[in-house]
């Protein structure tokens, strides 16, 4: 029997020695160079790092969407190196959940049907019935019909975690999905991420430049230059909604020397 | 993933790119339509060529004296006599053929009472009727007796009737016209028959053979009677066209004095080869033109690829994205060969349905008389070439899109 509110030692994920490396012409750009990694089931992720150091390379190679140069990768048991293109296909379509910066929603779709699309290609029967409840774990039950130009940027995003979320993975993997974002809708969606993981214990890994969004997950993986330069858990996971995230002006404090004079004070009275 | 699934993308596709849908199967749905229509209107005009020999009597062979088709000495034609006649009735001669009769034209100027028309008076042998299986409305035909006796009297086509009488519906059993300046009796009038390539039987006015050939023409021809216009021969029942012709030919050639077959001064001829011989002439022409209307089949199938490789790079990133959520390339392979038979498929049915149009309009307006046959193996060859059309220039499209890799084509712009 599975504790789904606490990892449990077994890895969903197991890489040893990861590298990616693109040539470009003369030039060879090592983007991963040798990565190392286990995350166990229930667990709940994120990963951080500078702008180029290879954060969505790795999560795209963890998604099976791209390959390693090297290295082993093991997921749920299976040794992703060595499947054949429609065993990779098996893979992306049961065992993943993927969420992208972008929401890669289908145009002129509406919600449901974006949602089923991952049952199409299992073949399974009872589509629509499993899309509404994977739409309504992200609170869009009364949104089936609409189309993506008809909801916003964070529904639209709720509707691509319904869409992962649907075939019951093994792990969700999300690239930035609160990149673009602004603020309040990335809090919804990191509320619906921290409640899938501790309501259904679904695993999640997702990769945020937000240290206030990474302070809501278990562990926190920093990536520098294509390594992993620390690996911790957090302390003190806070709940998502439930702490007031510091204003701008909370941020800055204590950063300044001294305030400039307002020109027109007293002018509005 | 099931086929439904993958109709409904393509039909969802086409749907969204209506006026782009439209304008790309217009070039099949021109092609087949004027290769559809061709094929149908050739079909009607090569059954028309066949009803016009139908009746003919495939059994009959006509022999007449012609130049021949090859050599120089055109003068020197002998014609056929009432010998020939008699020896090709002979078993010893043609043991194929159960019955000969003959026939000799002359140009007549036909008079009754104040009125006259010109017409060409036919002798024909008594046994003429039985062997075109034509015979009076009433009565018997010629007898030998009339014929030996060269009675001057004849039997009259309805239209013969109309043009010397004024009126088709007159009975002129027994009146006296003049053939010639010669008195001659009309004794009946001739069973109505179809016409055939604008030729009429019915303005025929028969008269005795020899009564023809002694008193209106001059055909007596020194040691053999009289000369003939044609010969019918009627092939016997077990006999068959290429061994009747063959006795015929032996016979004439050996008569004639020839010895090389080219040069033959007479032609064997036979309805069906005749309407063969036509039926195959046109249906090569049909097929040439359905050839060239074939050309803008492969431009719609041109057409076909290039909107699909459009189609194929606008919906890149819904290419890696369904990849992403586990399509397999075949799946992706048979989503867009769908699409691209589902296109060549639409401008197959348009072509049919304008085909129908065109050749119901050509069929009434232009050939009268020629009824387009636009059956069903058409539509199916029209469905088969818009299968083949589809896969054809729908498969490197489709193939591209197919073997795209998830992370490239979602990085796609
Ligand atoms: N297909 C590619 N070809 C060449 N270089 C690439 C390719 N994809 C990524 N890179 C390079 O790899 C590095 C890491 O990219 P990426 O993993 O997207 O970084 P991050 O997501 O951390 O910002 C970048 O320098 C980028 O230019
Ligand atoms: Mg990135």
């Amino acid at each position: 029997m599975n504790d789904l509110h606490s990892p449990n030692g077994v890895p969903v994920i197991d890489i040893h020695d990861i590298t990616k490396t693109y040539e470009m012409g003369k030039l060879t750009l090592n983007v991963l160079k040798g990565i190392s990694l286990q995350i166990k089931r229930g667990e709940f992720v994120s990963i951080m790092g500078p702008s180029g150091s290879g954060k969505s390379t790795l999560m795209n190679i963890l998604g099976a969407l791209d390959q390693p140069t090297s290295g082993e990768y093991n997921l749920d048991g299976e040794d992703i190196a060595k499947l054949s293109q429609v065993d990779l296909a098996r893979i992306r379509n049961r065992k993943i959940g993927f969420v992208f910066q972008s929401f890669n929603l289908l145009k002129r779709t509406s919600a449901q049907r974006q949602v089923e699309l991952p049952l199409i290609y299992a073949g399974a029967r009872d589509r629509s019935k499993r899309a509404r409840a994977a739409l309504e774990a992200v609170g869009l039950q009364d949104r089936l019909d609409h189309l993506p130009s008809e909801l916003s940027g964070g529904q639209q995003q709720r509707v691509a975690i319904a869409r992962a979320i649907v075939g019951d993975p093994s792990i969700i993997l999300a690239d930035e999905p609160t990149g673009n974002l602004d603020s309040k809708s990335g809090t919804e969606v990191m509320q619906i991420f921290q409640r899938l993981n501790q309501e259904q214990g679904i695993t999640t890994v997702f990769v945020t430049h937000d240290p206030w969004i990474a302070r809501h997950t278990q562990r926190v993986i920093m990536i520098r230059d294509g390594q992993i330069v620390a690996d911790q858990q957090v302390a003190e996971p806070l709940v998502a909604g439930e702490s007031e995230r510091p204003s701008e002006a909370e941020e800055l404090q204590g950063i300044f020397e001294a305030a400039y004079a307002t020109p027109n004070a007293g002018a509005a009275d | 993933m099931n086929i439904l699934e993958n109709l409904r993308i393509a039909l969802d596709n086409l749907m969204l790119n209506r006026l782009r849908a439209l304008l790309t199967i217009l070039g099949i749905v021109i092609g087949v339509a004027a290769v559809t229509s061709l094929i149908s209107l050739g079909r009607g005009v090569e059954d028309y060529i066949a009803s016009q020999f139908e009746g003919l009597g495939a059994d009959i062979l006509t022999v007449r004296a012609r130049p021949p088709t090859r050599g120089f000495n055109r003068s020197a034609i002998t014609p056929l006599t009432t010998a020939d006649v008699a020896a090709l009735e002979s078993d010893a001669i043609a043991p194929s053929l159960i019955a000969v009769t003959a026939e000799y034209q002359v140009q007549g100027t036909v008079v009754y009472r104040y009125d006259s028309i010109s017409s060409s008076i036919r002798g024909v042998s008594p046994n003429y009727a039985a062997v075109n299986d034509w015979y009076p409305l009433e009565g018997g035909f010629f007898t030998e007796q009339d014929n030996t006796a060269q009675s001057q009297i004849a039997f009259m086509g309805k239209t013969a009737i109309e043009d010397l009488f004024g009126d088709e519906n007159y009975d002129p059993t027994g009146e006296t016209i003049l053939i010639n300046d010669l008195p001659f009796t009309v004794v009946g009038i001739m069973e109505e028959q179809s016409s055939t390539f604008g030729q009429d039987p019915n303005s025929a006015i028969l008269v005795p053979l020899l009564t023809a050939q002694s008193k209106l023409g001059n055909a007596r021809v020194a040691g053999s009677g009289y000369s003939v216009s044609t010969i019918q021969a009627q092939i016997a029942e077990d006999g068959d066209v290429d061994t009747a012709t063959d006795e015929i030919e032996t016979y004439l050639l050996a008569e004639h004095g020839i010895t090389n077959p080219d040069l033959a001064d007479f032609s064997v001829s036979n309805p069906e080869t005749i309407s063969e011989a036509r039926t195959e002439v046109f249906a090569t022409l049909t097929l040439f033109l359905s050839a060239i209307a074939a050309i803008s089949l492969l431009v719609g199938g041109i057409g076909v690829m290039n909107i699909m490789l459009v189609s194929v790079s606008e919906r890149t990133r819904e290419i890696g994205l369904r990849k992403a959520v586990g399509a397999r390339s075949s799946d992706i392979l048979s989503q867009f060969m769908i699409e691209a038979l589902m296109l060549s498929l639409l401008g197959g049915a348009g072509g049919i349905l304008l085909a129908l149009g065109v050749t119901t309009i050509a069929g009434n307006a232009l050939l009268s008389g020629v009824t387009p046959s636009l059956s069903a193996d058409v539509f199916l060859l029209a469905t088969g070439v818009c299968t083949g059309i589809g896969i054809l220039f729908g498969l490197y499209p489709a193939n591209r899109a197919a073997r795209m890799q998830p992370i490239q084509a979602l990085r796609f712009e």
